[in-house]
């Protein structure tokens, strides 16, 4: 049994359908784990130990564990302590929050080595320290690891697959019920791996803008 | 309230790190539309009392006052907070690095605090920077980024941002010691014009001429202690201590 393309088309609406999915669930996780990070680097940085403690341990969950029991942790656990979610929206906090906790170390590093000067000049024109980190360091921080953050967005996009295992009809998932339906995994397979392809083109491609855009200021 | 008649007015300044004491029982008054100058050699504690006057650095003891109000006010933390803010947008600050916003054009660096704390319209914001970057020359540069600007160029814009917030007194630490030499004088210009304009200064500099032609006062440091204190006249001219006349020696044959 030789490779036969012409079984795809008749199945094209599920994975494009699924291609949907992949890509609004990763953009939606990506902008989490880019605005958690931030929360989470503040709170690790300056944030009173009675919060910085239990974000700790937050972050050791998210870190120390594998993603795919978080997910499950997210959409079977809270159950049963009566919060129901979605499908889709566990995964966007799951997805979210695990590359939030590492996006937040890249951060944090980038924080502490905005040049001291920089805080110093803020307060001295009147900005509180809140207001200093918000306007001044932390732009400058972040601007700082935006390339490292962008490899984190990838490596969000090629786990995004795992919500699959909560039923979300991403795109593995649909390639997995076009192969139920056809026996044909290996063309079904290659057409998604065609399609992350394509979605990571896209996303470093963003990413290039986001870096070209900010280079105009250095 | 204790009777409060200088402008500024620094009583008993103290400040130790660990056993290391930096200034040692310091007081100085400056009044409205003077210019002192601090010079010393390198460590005797110019930045350190500088710092102290807007608490970026917070004495250990003694006092802080400006225009009758203590600056280093004992309050509770967060209204301390509070206050400080408040004081520091009357303290405007030179850096000798211009510590300038590089992800700023100079037009936001100028207008960030200033939106921020006043709450200016749009419409005011850049007149505002308009009116600034113009008073020290930069307003054919005022959408460029730091990256782009020269030392000189950056350390003026530092300058029309500390300005931009209307403060009663501005504090200058060694504003010209980064640059290279052929960029000292556009900066020292600024300032000439400034303290024709009676803004009231405290300059920390290594710059004894610049000093002798724009200050009304010159305080010798070392070692955490005012050494000699006067007109510029007597103290580079005529100094009646030692120590002042071996540092100006030095000083102005290694700058001849
Ligand atoms: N954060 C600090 N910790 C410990 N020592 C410091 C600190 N800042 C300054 N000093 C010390 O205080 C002394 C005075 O420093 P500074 O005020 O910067 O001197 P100057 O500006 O006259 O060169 C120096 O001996 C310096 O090493
Ligand atoms: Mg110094």
């Amino acid at each position: 049994m030789g490779l036969d393309f012409t079984v795809v088309p008749a199945h094209l609406d599920i994975i494009l359908l699924g291609c949907l999915w992949t890509i609004a669930i990763a953009v939606a996780a990506a902008v989490l784990s880019f605005f958690g990070g931030i929360v989470f680097a503040v709170i690790a940085l300056y944030g009173p130990w009675f919060i910085r403690l239990p974000f700790r341990l937050i972050e050791w969950v998210f870190m120390g564990t594998p993603l795919l029991l978080q997910l499950f942790l997210i959409y079977f656990g809270l159950v049963q302590i009566g919060i129901d979610l979605p499908a889709f929206v566990a995964g966007i906090i799951g997805l979210g929050l695990h590359f939030a906790v590492y996006n937040s170390e890249l951060i944090q590093t980038a924080i502490l080595s905005v040049d001291k000067g920089q805080m110093e000049a803020a307060r001295t024109v009147g900005l509180s320290r809140g207001q200093a980190l918000r306007k001044v360091v932390i732009p400058q921080a972040v601007r700082d690891v935006i390339p490292p953050i962008g490899n984190n967005m990838i490596a969000l996009l090629k786990d995004s697959a795992l919500v699959s295992v909560i039923g979300v009809s991403e795109l593995t998932l649909s390639a997995q019920r076009a192969i139920g339906a056809t026996y044909r995994p290996f063309e079904f397979y290659l057409v998604a791996a065609a399609f992350y392809y394509v979605i990571n083109l896209g996303m470093e491609w963003a990413q290039r803008r986001i870096e070209r855009r900010i280079s105009i200021s250095r | 309230m204790t009777d409060q008649s200088h402008f500024v007015e620094i009583r008993h300044a103290q400040k130790s790190y660990g056993t290391l004491e930096v200034l040692k029982d310091i007081s100085l008054n400056v009044e409205r539309g003077q210019i002192v100058a601090i010079i010393g050699p390198s460590g005797s504690g110019k930045s350190t009392l500088l710092r102290a006057v807007n608490d970026l650095d917070s004495l250990t003891g003694g006092e802080v006052w400006l225009d009758g109000v203590q600056v280093n006010k004992d309050l509770p933390h967060r209204q301390y907070e509070k206050h400080i803010n408040a004081m520091r947008q009357d303290i405007g600050m030179v850096f000798q690095h211009f510590n300038l916003f590089p992800h700023l054009t100079a037009r936001e660096n100028v207008v960030m605090a200033p939106k921020m704390l006043k709450g200016l319209s749009k419409e005011d914001a850049n007149k505002l920077a308009e009116e600034q970057l113009e008073k020290v020359g930069m307003l054919d540069r005022i959408d460029y980024y730091p990256s782009r600007l020269s030392g000189g160029q950056k350390q003026r814009v530092a300058i029309a941002r500390a300005l931009a917030m209307k403060p009663k007194l501005m504090l200058f630490d060694e504003a010209t010691s980064a640059l290279d030499p052929e960029l000292v004088d556009e900066v020292n210009m600024v300032m000439k014009k400034l303290a024709e304009e009676h803004m009231t200064m405290i300059i920390v500099t290594h710059e004894m001429d610049f000093a002798a032609s724009v200050c009304d006062r010159v305080l010798f440091m070392d070692q955490g202690v005012v050494v000699e204190e006067g007109p510029p006249e007597i103290v580079f001219k005529n100094p009646t201590k030692d120590r002042t006349r071996e540092f100006l020696r030095k000083h102005l044959a290694g700058a001849a």
